[in-house]
């Protein structure tokens, strides 16, 4: 049999059908659903008479619009209340389990799944949302997809997919003591461009990668979408099998040893060929920090502010000019005279119990400073708990930071959580572009000690040798 | 779906590199349950200026553009979240087609799930389009049956599309309806896949 990579093993495995000219109808295992991108997919199955084909293999979450203040209040804005309350109308008459606002369960769609034990190694996963490449950290075939297609994948449990091409990026050597999967994928997509990995979908390997723990592993793949890559993936192990063990959603018994053995099979073929490979040197990482208005414009803490007038290429050159107006920043400042004004850890790529244990053992003891207003927002409410048992809360509330319920919050500002017009924000999420985290808001991902570090000198520091 | 078969219409030019969907579409436009009537969040950051108040810089600001229907934009367009909302407002705008050099994939699946046909040409051709654009009036005719673009001069550029896609947009066809044609398909691919991999099988409903 022809060796195959990790990728060709899942799809193969989905085939339904081909086409002649290759498009794929491809089964799909799992679809995760939130509020946002789902009311006009059960509003067209309604219209068109249509049922959901396997309700069960659907589990639905409101995460973007739910307030993280005290959810007893209820929803302030009706629009976004409304938003909720259709979806888990929708679920209701659809029979489709769904976490409601007040579950306990709740949280950010992306880290609820892994944590039930509802995504696992060699399943092919959806969802309204680009972050669902988070999902192939355990070794699964997951990715984004619009409103249309999650009505597709409801009604047919398939969906029509043109086979993407294989990029392997290896990451080999040793990172320096504090930096994190979130620095990696930083400079991955700083390497490769936000399009480098359009048209792919990526599987991460090397010993860095091997060395990251299963949560390490979902900020990395999370950010794959922002190197232009629909999924980014890393072979399954020991270590995803534990991680998924006993979660309650996993499989048990007999099922458990029968998936257990299968998942052996799935990591890439010795002999197997990617279409393309990019190779990192994990002592080229230094801590990440973004200074433009595109994830791809990023430069170590170390580093400064490009010039554009050094730049050769004309497009590059404007875009870079139009980033720091934005930005309000002045060519070559060195990123560390960067002084912010808002902190936000939180959000898909670094909202889970080790983001949060990691951003407290730094946070132990010291104060935000005046000038700065800082917030974590755990990824679920079970993260959330967890937290407060170790008591992470204390130490963060002690040290000036607020404490909030679970959800995207400031990742996108859906809900109340907004940056105001100029305001300079360290954030742990994904995402810089204009307005994102609001109009006239300016953001620079970091990871969650960067952003700890920052709040609490109230400028970029290089956290490799913070005090 | 409407069908996409030839279309000739007025060029509005976006000359910016990796317009990503927050632009095309911010947050506050999501919290709709509806596919229509989102026009008015058409890069709605960028056609107010910092004091809110209209940029005629802008092009959609502009009288000549106000009736365009094909896009003509530069590469990586439409990157970021998956959010359907920003076909849905471009096509709520009036715009049938977009032409750029590369598109984020799944911006480029979006658009063929609403009747929009986003042509991929060459770095060199968009250029030349973004030249003819500057005067007045400029239109372009779209054809999807000969994969062509072609100027008000008679220059011809071809692109290229997959024959399904292509098929499916130009009949305007129901996606769902052609795989639920392959119902039986997909029934024995789960009988065989539930005795291979049971444990994908365990549905929520039955817990």
């Amino acid at each position: 049999m022809a060796a195959k990579t990790l990728f060709e093993k899942i799809w193969d495995a989905h085939v339904v059908r081909t086409e002649p000219d290759g498009t794929t109808l491809l089964y799909v295992d799992r679809q995760l659903v939130h509020e946002v991108t789902s009311p006009q997919a059960f509003e067209g199955l309604k219209l068109a008479g249509r049922k959901p084909r396997r309700p069960g293999a659907t589990l639905a979450v409101p995460d973007h619009n739910v307030p993280t203040t005290d959810r007893k209040l209820g929803i302030a804005d009706p629009v976004s209340a409304k938003q909720i309350r259709t979806l888990e109308e929708n679920c209701r008459d659809c029979g489709i389990t769904v976490f409601g606002m007040n579950d306990v369960r709740q949280g950010i769609v992306h880290v609820i799944g892994p944590e039930q034990g509802f995504t696992l190694p060699g399943m092919t996963i959806v969802c309204g949302d680009s972050h669902t490449s988070t999902h192939g950290a355990f070794g699964a075939l997951a990715f984004g997809i619009g409103t249309s297609e999650v009505e597709h994948v409801l009604a047919t449990q398939c969906l029509l997919q043109t086979k993407p091409k294989t990029m392997e990026i290896r990451v080999d050597g040793t990172l320096s003591e504090r930096c994190s999967a979130k620095d990696v994928i930083l400079a991955i997509i700083g390497k490769i461009g936000t399009a480098g990995g359009t048209g792919y979908v990526i599987e991460y390997t090397g010993s860095v990668i091997h060395a990251l723990t299963m949560e390490g592993r979902m900020t990395l793949c999370n950010m794959s979408i922002e190197a232009g890559a629909r999924a980014g993936m890393v072979a399954p192990d020991d270590k995803t099998a534990s991680y998924i063990k006993g979660r309650p959603m996993a499989p048990t018994g007999d099922l458990w040893e029968q998936a257990v053995k299968a998942w052996r099979a799935l990591p890439t073929d010795s002999g197997a060929t990617y279409d393309k490979t990019v190779e990192l040197r994990a002592e080229q990482v230094a801590p990440q920090v973004t200074w433009g208005t595109s994830p791809g414009m990023v430069t170590g803490v170390d580093g400064m502010v490009p010039d554009p007038k050094a730049m050769p290429d004309d497009r590059a050159r404007k875009a870079t000019e139009r980033a720091l107006e934005y930005m309000g920043l002045a060519p070559n400042m060195p990123i560390t005279q960067i002084a912010i004004d808002k902190v936000f850890i939180g959000s898909c790529t670094n909202s889970r119990i080790e983001d949060l244990r990691l951003a407290a053992s730094f946070a132990k003891g010291r104060k935000v400073a005046k000038s700065v207003h800082a917030m974590v927002v755990p990824g679920s409410g079970l993260v959330k708990k967890q937290a407060e048992q170790e008591g992470l809360d204390k130490i963060f509330q002690a040290a000036g930071f607020e404490w909030r319920e679970a959800g995207c919050s400031m990742c996108l500002a859906m809900n109340a959580d907004v940056l105001q017009p100029g305001e300079r924000c360290a954030s742990t999420s994904n995402r810089n572009f204009e307005g994102r985290q609001g109009a006239g808001g300016r953001t620079h991902l970091v990871s969650p000690i960067m952003a700890v570090a920052a709040a609490v000198e109230g400028h970029f520091v290089d956290i490799r040798n913070w005090k | 779906m409407q069908p996409f078969t030839t279309h000739t219409g007025l060029v509005a030019p976006l000359d910016r590199v990796n317009v990503d969907t927050d632009q095309i579409i911010p947050k506050q436009f999501l919290k709709t349950i509806k596919r229509t009537g989102l026009r008015e969040g058409l890069f709605y950051d960028w056609r107010k200026r910092k004091d809110g108040s209209p940029d005629p810089d802008f092009f959609l600001n502009q009288p000549r553009y106000q009736r365009a229907t094909i896009l003509l934009t530069r590469d990586n367009f439409g990157c970021g979240s998956s959010r359907e909302h920003a076909p849905w407002a471009l096509l709520d705008q009036g715009f049938r087609c977009v032409i750029a050099p590369s598109y984020a994939d799944i911006f480029y699946n979006n658009c063929f799930q609403n009747g929009i046909l986003p042509v991929v040409l060459k770095t060199d051709e968009v250029q030349a389009l973004f030249k003819g654009v500057s005067k007045e009036g400029y239109t372009l005719t779209v054809n999807l049956d000969a994969q062509t673009v072609t100027t008000p001069d008679g220059a011809t550029y071809r692109f290229d599309i997959d024959p399904f896609r292509k098929d499916c947009l130009y009949k305007g066809l129901d996606a769902i309806g052609l795989s639920l044609q392959h119902d039986s398909a997909i029934a024995a691919y789960e009988k065989r896949r539930s005795s291979e991999a049971p444990w994908l099988f365990t549905d929520l409903a039955a817990r």
